[in-house]
């Protein structure tokens, strides 16, 4: 018996052996085949005039078209400067839930801290379109509570949710509201791995409460922060479709029209089954471009990266 | 000269003082972020007890004013409320049934040191979350398998949450001892009977947590339903929620008249009393929920 048929002999052994592990794989292996890997092929119709009736592969070829068609647009420059504007700008208040974490960190053990945690944790939990109808209620100029609070001064409020230029504001900011105490639980937990020992061999030193922060806690945390910072350059241009959809209106169009809306509205509503492809193409493309871009930086200068 | 034991008590002293400074800055800062997190949400709850009118007139701050149960009785005259909130329910339980099977198995199985080929499967995985065809393919395929505005959609193509499955497999790396299998094995035991009889027992805390995660995660989408769903028998709740707060916010334009404001008056309150009843379910199942959030993020997220 040869060399290579021995081998194939005990890998065939090996995967028969475990012929169940490869059952319970099963499930998830087909529909991810099914409804996400196949799909994959689907991106062809970037580079095609598809027609639905002639089906992917029998619509003509187009090449480039209709990327040269989006790069050309008006649209490119608005969706391309919102989306980078907002993510960047999202970007911005990543330490945000460290800080957070930290300061959590350091309160006491006790009731207070629990019942704290707890309600902090809750807005995540809230659906985005419940989020949205607060923010359209709490600031609605007429009767929501900023209007109150304008007409104790006797000002008529201004329309936040109709401005472009808030939007971004608006956005990011509501998703600190929501999200900053579920991020931080990652750090938390982190943090609550670290070694107490040092904490007292700082307080014996005669550190304060600030100097231990600086040179325990957050160099701990630079891993996590790190790993999930990488994650989230990744995304950049992948600003979230359901949140924006939700808030856009007629008023502030110019400041929310991100990458994502636009194609959905391309596509979905229009039918225009090819151009929207080559959108979403283009910006899958970025994202994974700058992640990788990320992730070879970090590998040089630190010791984290994701592979 | 001061003695070292002096040296050791002044700095002791100063740092007390620094120290019960900071501790309340700390506590003011937590009870400022309360308020600005709780706030929001209470004014909801009481506008929707109150007069519309007061709401609207800046007189609800601290208590509901005019208190009345209208905004509530008017939930009963939208059967689409109600439609969409047993649609919800059912796309949880079943949408969750199905990811716990298939998340789970699939975690358990890629967890194994022994599995011929691991490195690749893995590799299969996480390539998606990266790399997607895009919003037009994805559509196409499943309206050629005839998934298009059906139940199913909801909750099958899109049930395999790799986030979910690495998690869960780090949670069976790190918590099921491998002499555990390889004790059974000698007893006889194969896989799948080691998996369903001894591993999912164990597996408790990460059962919920994903669970919870799957859950909550059904009860707030609308976007699948937007893409996928025509039939307005089958919106989920959330799609008629969001139906609701921008339809109004339309009908706050509508002209005068005594019917249009009657109309207007209600169509207000709902909106309070929508947000309220759809959002009450997670916010009670939450609490008892979050011992094992807790537990389970912590074993798996901060190790992977």
């Amino acid at each position: 018996m040869s060399q290579y048929t021995l081998r194939m002999k005990r890998t065939a052994a090996k995967i028969s052996k475990n012929w169940g592990l490869y059952l319970l794989l099963l499930p998830a292996v087909v529909l991810l085949i099914l409804f996400t890997y196949k799909p994959m092929y689907g991106v062809i119709i970037a580079f095609k005039d598809y027609n639905p009736s002639l089906g992917i592969t029998g619509s003509p070829w187009a090449g480039f078209k209709y990327f040269e068609k989006f790069f050309n647009s008006y649209q490119f420059e608005v969706t391309l400067k919102n989306t980078l504007y907002i993510s960047l700008y999202s970007f911005a208040t990543f330490p945000i839930p460290i800080a957070f974490a930290v300061l959590v960190n350091q309160m006491r053990q006790n009731v207070y801290r629990k019942f704290f945690q707890t309600v902090t944790y809750m807005p995540h939990f809230i659906s985005t379109v419940v989020l949205i109808g607060i923010m359209m209620i709490l600031l609605s100029p007429g009767n929501g509570l900023i209007g109150n609070i304008y007409r104790l001064f006797g000002a008529e409020a201004p329309n936040l949710m109709g401005s472009a230029g808030l939007f971004s504001s608006l956005y990011v900011w509501s998703d600190v509201w929501q999200q900053t105490g579920w991020n931080s639980i990652i750090y938390l937990a982190a943090l609550s791995a670290i070694n107490p020992n040092l904490y007292e061999a700082a307080k014996v030193d005669g550190a304060t409460r600030w100097q231990t922060v600086r040179h325990i806690d957050l160099p701990m945390l630079m891993p996590t922060a790190i790993t999930l910072l990488i994650l989230r350059v990744g995304g950049l241009l992948g600003v979230g479709f359901e949140k924006v959809f939700l808030m856009q209106n007629n008023l502030n169009i110019s400041g929310s029209e991100v990458l994502s809306t636009y194609v959905y509205k391309i596509g979905l509503l229009s039918a225009q089954y090819s151009f929207s492809s080559a959108i979403n193409l283009f910006n899958t493309v970025i994202n994974l471009i700058l992640l990788i871009i990320v992730n070879q930086i970090s590998k040089k200068y630190s010791e984290n990266s994701i592979w | 000269m001061e003695g070292t034991a002096q040296l050791k008590a002044r700095s002791k002293r100063k740092r007390w003082s620094t120290d019960s400074i900071s501790e309340i800055m700390l506590y003011a800062w937590t009870i400022i972020v309360l308020i600005i997190t709780l706030y929001p949400l209470y004014f909801i709850v009481i506008a929707s007890f109150s007069d519309p009118y007061a709401v609207g007139n800046g007189q609800v701050w601290i208590f509901p004013k005019g208190f009345t149960l209208d905004g509530y009785k008017e939930l009963l005259n939208h059967s689409r409320i109600w439609i969409g909130y047993r649609n919800t329910i059912a796309y949880t339980i079943i949408g969750t049934l199905i990811g716990l099977a298939v998340n789970l198995s699939a975690a358990y199985a890629l967890s194994r040191k022994d599995l011929f080929g691991r490195k690749i499967l893995t590799l299969f995985f996480i390539f998606t979350m990266f790399f997607n065809g895009g919003l037009i393919p994805t559509f196409l395929t499943i309206r050629d398998f005839g998934l298009y505005d059906t139940f199913l959609v909801m909750v099958l193509p899109f049930a395999v949450g790799v986030f979910d499955i690495i998690v869960a497999r780090t949670f069976f790396q790190n918590s099921i001892p491998s002499d555990l299998w390889e004790a059974a094995q000698m007893d006889g035991c194969g896989n799948l009977r080691y998996y369903f009889l001894i591993v999912l027992p164990l597996s408790k805390a990460i059962i919920s947590v994903l669970a919870l995660w799957i859950a909550v995660g059904h009860w707030n989408s609308y976007f699948n339903a937007l893409i996928y769903i025509n039939n307005q028998e089958l919106y989920p709740l959330q799609l008629v929620l969001r139906n609701i707060l921008i339809t109004n916010q339309m009908q706050s334009d509508m002209g005068s008249g005594e019917a249009a404001q009657i109309a207007l008056r209600l169509a207000n309150m709902l909106r309070y009393s929508v947000i309220i009843v759809a959002t009450i379910p997670i916010m009670c199942v939450y609490p008892f929920v979050q011992k094992y959030f807790n537990q389970g993020v912590m074993i798996g997220a901060v190790k992977s």
